[in-house]
């Protein structure tokens, strides 16, 4: 298990693949100045919501490399032939790819909240809400990257199958960040994430062992 | 002797696509046994080492054994990584040391070289290497020989002829010949 997930950590730097992410990230959150302009409040009132958004869809990223490449190389399959469940392998991808998602994003929310000129409270609520909201996605990412592996346009279809599903992460999160928000935004950030974490190990296995057929 | 057999299989059948692809199939292996699994190209070969793997269900009938090491026409190997280190995750899985597989099957000169830039006889050598290092007692091959050269072709022949006399069993999916003393066949289609 722990051989899993070290893979998945080495497969995610190798390649530059965990990096993909966070430019990406980075890239909105400089971006978004440009579009709305240099107005600071403006801005500070905007743009936890726009690095929530921007989370979300570097979450998006990395669909197409987590499970296809090892279901065509045959690694499902040799973990399988080991007696290993689907469902653990699914545990081990999904704790090495949060490893290499959740806390780098975090620390980019960091540039990234200067950027956007984020208050010292609203930013501490963002990287607590990452903090809580981040293993959802990884969840959700894996969820979708097993069930469209071995389609073909996986990627605009990943697009389609994840967002609408990431829209409770999306609204807690962003209301975490709202002043008035606070405890009750943080327990259902807090609940989705964990029904997402708890379903992803078993809609994965699920899915890896219907490809085989 | 009264070793347990390693590998049992009654009333096997396998359904996929919508048709049958075998029905009734008996086998025992016991250790030190070898079948050879012969038939055309779509009669279910390589879906029967598939259902002995445990990766697909059998439609009905009973599938026993013992640990079982698969090598199919996929490499399973990540391409970045140096030859030694890519079969050495899979040792380490096993709890076995890579060295002698790839001794083995000749391929210990190119333990640094990258996945990415092995041929494909190469790359069939490392997937066996990866089975003869595995240390289970069954080992399950499909098509072994595609690929391979002669030299290649007569260091697995070499590595089935010690992994039997060692106690162990092979089942082999092969349309070419393959030579294995006392072997039983099992004729698809």
């Amino acid at each position: 298990m722990t051989a899993l997930v070290l893979r998945e950590l080495r497969l995610a730097a190798t390649g530059g693949h965990a990096l993909l992410p966070l430019v990406f990230f980075l890239l909105v959150a400089t971006l978004f100045p440009f579009a709305v302009g240099p107005d600071g409040p403006l801005l500070a009132r905007t743009g936890g919501g726009a690095l929530w958004m921007a989370a979300l869809l570097s979450a998006l990223l990395p669909v197409e490399r987590l499970v296809e490449p090892d279901r065509t190389s045959g690694v499902l399959d040799q973990l399988a032939a080991r007696g290993m469940s689907d469902e653990a392998v699914a545990i081990a991808k999904l704790a090495g790819h949060w490893l290499s998602f959740g806390p780098p994003l975090m620390l980019a929310a960091i540039p990234a909240a200067a950027l956007m000129k984020l208050p010292r409270d609203v930013f501490a609520r963002l990287e607590l809400g990452l903090l809580i909201g981040t293993p959802g996605l990884a969840a959700l990412t894996l969820m979708v990257a097993a069930l469209t592996a071995g389609l073909r346009g996986t990627g605009a279809l990943a697009g389609l199958l994840m967002l609408p599903l990431a829209v409770p992460i999306l609204i807690f999160g962003a209301g975490l960040i709202e002043r008035s928000g606070g405890a009750g935004a943080l327990k259902l950030l807090g609940a989705v994430s964990l029904l997402l974490v708890a379903a992803a190990p078993f809609v994965a296995g699920t899915a890896f062992r219907a490809a085989r057929d | 002797m009264t070793d347990t057999p390693l590998l049992r299989l009654e009333k096997l059948a396998c359904f996929r696509g919508g048709r049958l692809l075998f029905e009734g199939l008996d086998l025992v292996l016991q250790p030190g046994g070898a079948a050879i699994v012969t038939g055309p190209n779509g009669v279910g070969k390589s879906s029967l080492l598939r259902v002995v793997a445990g990766l697909l269900r059998a439609a009905s009938g009973l599938v026993e054994r013992a640990e079982a090491a698969l090598a199919d026409e996929r490499a399973a190997l990540d391409e970045r990584l140096t030859l030694a280190q890519a079969l050495g995750f899979w040792a380490r899985l096993d709890g076995a040391t890579a060295a002698t597989g790839m001794e083995a099957m000749g391929i210990a000169p190119l333990a640094s070289v990258p996945v990415r830039m092995l041929s494909t006889g190469q790359r069939k050598r490392a997937v066996l290497a990866r089975v003869v290092a595995s240390g289970s007692p069954l080992w399950l091959l499909d098509e072994p020989i595609n690929g391979l050269d002669t030299e290649g072709a007569e260091q697995l022949m070499a590595a089935m002829i010690a992994h039997r006399a060692s106690g162990g069993a092979v089942i082999a999916a092969s349309h070419q010949p393959l030579a294995l003393d006392g072997a039983q066949r099992l004729a698809l289609g």
